[in-house]
């Protein structure tokens, strides 16, 4: 039975739904294989990025089938205990319809710590366990030492609910996507999964009449793709930012970016809590001179994806838009 | 397994990292964070290599695999290495003139390497302010680069004085505001940090002071752990024997007259085992050792109810300073405010313990200032004093040679062990039960006894916790702060780490077996000054003993910056 809920999950072809892309059932075989006196599992809904509600939106509306999920993935493990790791701002909106839900199962419900890194899958295991939101080094990856070093599971919200989907044999390959910024029609969006972006603006009614360019995978690390890349699938988070070119201020865009990037940094290594600091300083000079260097560090060198990520992030913005916008006004 | 770095074929065991087969083999990869005796952060950057031509990593802390293929050297490696070195400059103020690192520092060195701007950006920090802990320690905020070694080595001490306080990418190293927690001085963070954040009180702005003063009998005595070190200061190796040459350079420094702490540590010998056989007949067992101040601290602060167990003896450059001036003033008429006896010390808790109230006598200190190894090499090297081939000089009399086991103080077990010798007339094997913790046990007069050697706070917080249990698990215990005792102290030259420390402990060995005279009571030195000075109880109590007393926690003392 639980070896069908594996070959089915393999079978939909279920990827990570927290913009990793990582095949669901290869990470659960992975907890599976290790030899372990005790597992956990966690449904991390820290939700920490920009623009992204599609977990609130899939908690408050279909949290059956996210418990659902968790469930199964107990049972496939014999893990000792789930976890949901939830972010403080959902807590009084989720918190009681949840424990609803999970009525006397194991599963608890830990309120989240820090900023955006608390929700990256190393930290959110030391501040399950009592500590501070730092990532950790990896190798070990949760998945063979995770919470007090037993193997642990750790998937999206999104990706419980389409386990719980399958579960019930109603998954209909569906997806969510939180469509935010100058978007006509913003809100959360169940649409079916793999269609191209602009299938998913004009299915939702969000192809602006204006000039515009998107942001794709995150409002703070996602990435600029212009009206002429959107006949691609969004192979990241489910998140689009839509933004309005006319009158828009490009520092003050980054600043806000890069304000909550800041924010949601762990202080722990150099080039992403010093480079970030640094490109702070460049955009209120407005003069970006130097931030070369600054991207190729945190994109090359960063202890965890963050500074990566955030990195790929600004650079397609400085070369698709920036880069445009100065022309134009030169 | 087999891997590959810059071309060359290299065998590797699995587990290691790519810094350890780089480092057996010779190859030069750039650290900071990094350091042999804590865990490995991989948060500073420096150390990336290029791994199987596509990323970079950290070489600290990614393991070999088989035919992996490392490049310690391309354009990109040595960009990234350059950008993070100007970041981590960027949140580092420069006070070279005046660091521990003294002409040593890595950062430097790394930034000659990488063509490194080191003002390339405004220093972030320069408005952070240094903090003084009590009268030993200092730490500059505004020199931290964030790798948090120092809060790591404050707990692994069972200390756990410093912190992390604030937010997001503002936190920050910080000494803890808790009433129940406070500083004990043993200096441990500045061994640890690679950017010179932490110094002794007096590092180096106040060394060269005390020289200065014309009329005075400038009078230095020199601890044992530091023989087996200052060389470093010079290039050379750990563990090089440097005694005869030291007392040279001092003279040539000014000083009058040089002596040896390890005689005042025959004397504590003969006063502590005189204490211990008391306690053994009259009751008051366990009997602490106190020559640690670091440890008298702990004690004084973290268990109070330990107090009645520390010996009363004082520690040896105490006793001998109080007996150097005592001789001054009594045989050759000098008058005591005319001295100015400075100790040479591998310690920076020695410098909070020569203004202990209890010590002074008439408005008199037995010892006027705490030199560190580290400040010691600092003034030669200034004065340009060459130790390295200096002739080999002697001690003064009256108190010219110490015993074996005055010298073997400076190492984890020397206390105890020349305690134990004194008395049985043997030296006692001890058992290893882990590290930091050696015991044994001894007959005595139909008594068995059982010996404890302790090195390092955090052995030192079990060792009481265990005690508080059993009282009667041991019946004298040696602790030591430092890892490895007084040879891994904190006034030790940097770099230091535990393998360093264990070189030293050999240099010192070697010190100890010069010596003609095994014990402290044999020592004819021991035996004039009992004959001459320490002739009644009460003069012996006066110049040999002291109290103890709750401490409560020292308030910060918060130097700010205006810079900004």
């Amino acid at each position: 039975m639980m070896k069908d809920i594996i070959s089915k999950i393999e079978k939909e072809g279920i990827l990570g739904r927290s913009g990793s892309n990582f095949p669901v059932h290869l990470k659960w075989e992975s907890v599976k294989k290790e030899k372990a006196e005790k597992k956990y599992v966690v449904c991390n809904a820290a939700e920490g990025e920009l623009g992204a509600f599609k977990d609130l939106f899939i908690l408050k509306n279909h949290s059956r089938y996210v418990i659902e999920g968790i469930r199964v993935a107990i049972d496939y493990l014999s893990a000792e205990k789930g976890y949901i790791y939830l972010k403080k701002e959902y807590f009084e909106e989720v918190h009681d319809l949840l424990k609803e839900e999970i009525g006397n199962d194991e599963i608890e419900i830990v309120k989240k710590k820090g900023g955006y890194i608390g929700g990256e899958e190393t930290a959110l295991i030391k501040v399950i366990e009592g500590g501070v939101p730092e990532p950790q080094k990896k190798p070990p990856f949760p998945t063979q030492k995770g919470l007090w070093g037993y193997p642990t599971l750790v998937n999206n919200v999104e990706s419980f609910y389409c386990v719980g989907k399958i579960k019930r044999e109603e998954y209909e390959k569906e997806r969510f996507y939180s469509i935010f910024g100058d978007a006509p029609n913003k809100g959360v969006h169940k649409l079916q999964g793999g269609i191209t972006i602009r299938e998913i603006l004009e299915s939702t009614g969000n192809v602006p009449d204006f000039e515009y360019f998107l942001k794709i995978g995150g409002g703070a690390c996602g990435i600029i793709m212009l009206p002429e890349e959107l006949d691609v699938p969004l192979r990241r988070l489910g998140v689009i930012m839509i933004y309005k070119k006319e009158g828009l201020d490009c520092y003050a865009l980054m600043k806000k970016w890069v304000d909550f990037l800041l924010e949601g940094n762990c202080d722990k290594c150099t080039p992403c809590r010093e480079g970030l600091y640094r490109i702070m300083e460049m955009i209120e000079k407005r003069d970006m001179e130097g931030v070369e260097d600054m991207l190729f560090a945190m994109e090359k060198t960063s202890f965890c994806p963050l500074g990566t990520s955030a990195a790929t992030s600004l650079r397609s913005f400085l070369e698709k838009v920036l880069k445009n916008d100065h022309e134009n006004k030169n | 397994m087999k891997i590959k770095i810059n071309g060359k074929k290299l065998l590797a065991k699995e587990g290691e990292t790519i810094l350890d087969v780089s480092k057996r083999n010779g190859i030069h990869i750039p650290t900071l964070c990094y350091h042999s005796d804590v865990t490995i952060k991989a948060s500073c950057r420096v150390c990336v290599v290029e791994v199987n031509r596509e990323e970079l990593l950290p070489s600290c802390s990614t393991k070999v695999q088989n035919g992996m293929v490392v490049e310690t050297d391309t354009s990109s490696v040595r960009r990234a290495r350059k950008i993070n070195l100007e970041l981590l400059f960027s949140q580092h103020q420069e006070e070279c003139h005046d660091c521990i690192w003294n002409l040593n520092c890595k950062m430097l060195d790394f930034a000659k390497e990488y063509k490194v701007k080191i003002n390339k950006f405004k220093d972030r920090k320069d408005h952070y302010p240094a903090y003084r802990f009590g009268c030993s320690l200092e730490f500059d905020s505004s020199k931290c680069i964030d790798c948090r070694n120092c809060i790591e080595i404050c707990k692994e001490q069972g200390v756990g004085f410093l912190e992390m306080r604030g937010k997001s990418h503002l936190r920050e190293v910080f000494p803890s505001e808790r009433k129940d927690k406070d500083c004990v001085h043993c200096g441990q963070c500045i061994n640890h940090c690679p950017a010179g954040a932490f110094e002794a009180v007096g590092e180096f702005e106040r060394t060269e002071k005390p020289l200065k003063k014309e009329e005075i009998t400038l009078i230095f005595q020199i601890a044992p752990a530091v023989r087996a070190a200052i060389g470093e200061e010079f290039g050379l190796p750990a563990g090089f024997n440097l005694m005869g040459e030291l007392v040279s350079s001092l003279r040539q420094l000014g000083g009058d007259n040089i002596f040896d702490v390890p005689v005042g540590a025959d004397i504590t010998t003969m006063e502590e085992s005189k204490e211990f056989l008391k306690r053994t007949e009259e009751g008051g067992l366990p009997l602490l050792t106190s020559c640690c101040p670091s440890w008298v601290r702990f004690v004084e602060f973290y268990y109070p109810e330990f107090i009645p167990h520390l010996t009363t003896v004082r520690s040896p450059h105490i006793i001998l300073g109080k007996l150097i001036k005592e001789y001054f003033s009594t045989k050759k008429g000098v008058d005591p405010q005319e001295l100015f006896l400075i100790s040479i010390m591998p310690c920076v808790a020695k410098k909070h313990e020569i203004e202990r109230e209890e010590l002074a006598e008439n408005g008199v200190r037995p010892v006027d200032y705490v030199m560190t190894t580290r400040e010691t090499g600092r003034l030669l090297k200034k004065n340009n004093i060459k130790l390295k081939g200096m002739e080999k000089g002697r001690t003064d009399d009256p108190f010219g040679e110490a015993s074996f086991s005055g010298v073997s103080y400076g190492a984890s077990g020397g206390v105890m062990q020349s305690a134990i010798f004194n008395i049985i007339g043997e030296r006692v094997q001890f058992k290893k039960v882990s590290s930091g913790l050696a015991e044994a046990s001894i007959s005595y007069k139909g008594r068995n006894l059982r010996l404890a050697v302790v090195h390092g706070l955090k052995n030192a917080r079990n060792a009481l916790e265990g005690l508080k249990k059993d009282p009667k698990r041991y019946d004298y215990v040696e602790v030591m702060a430092c890892p490895g005792g007084c040879i891994g102290g904190g006034g030790q030259p940097v770099p230091t780490s535990e393998s360093m420390t264990k070189e030293r402990r050999a240099g010192l060995r070697k010190a100890s077996e010069d010596k003609e005279v095994l014990k402290a009571k044999d020592n004819p030195v021991v035996k004039k000054v009992y004959e001459e000075i320490l002739t009644t109880e009460k003069e012996i109590s006066r110049i040999c003993h002291t109290r103890y007393h709750e401490a409560s926690k020292t308030p910060l003392y918060k130097n700010k910056r205006n810079n900004k």
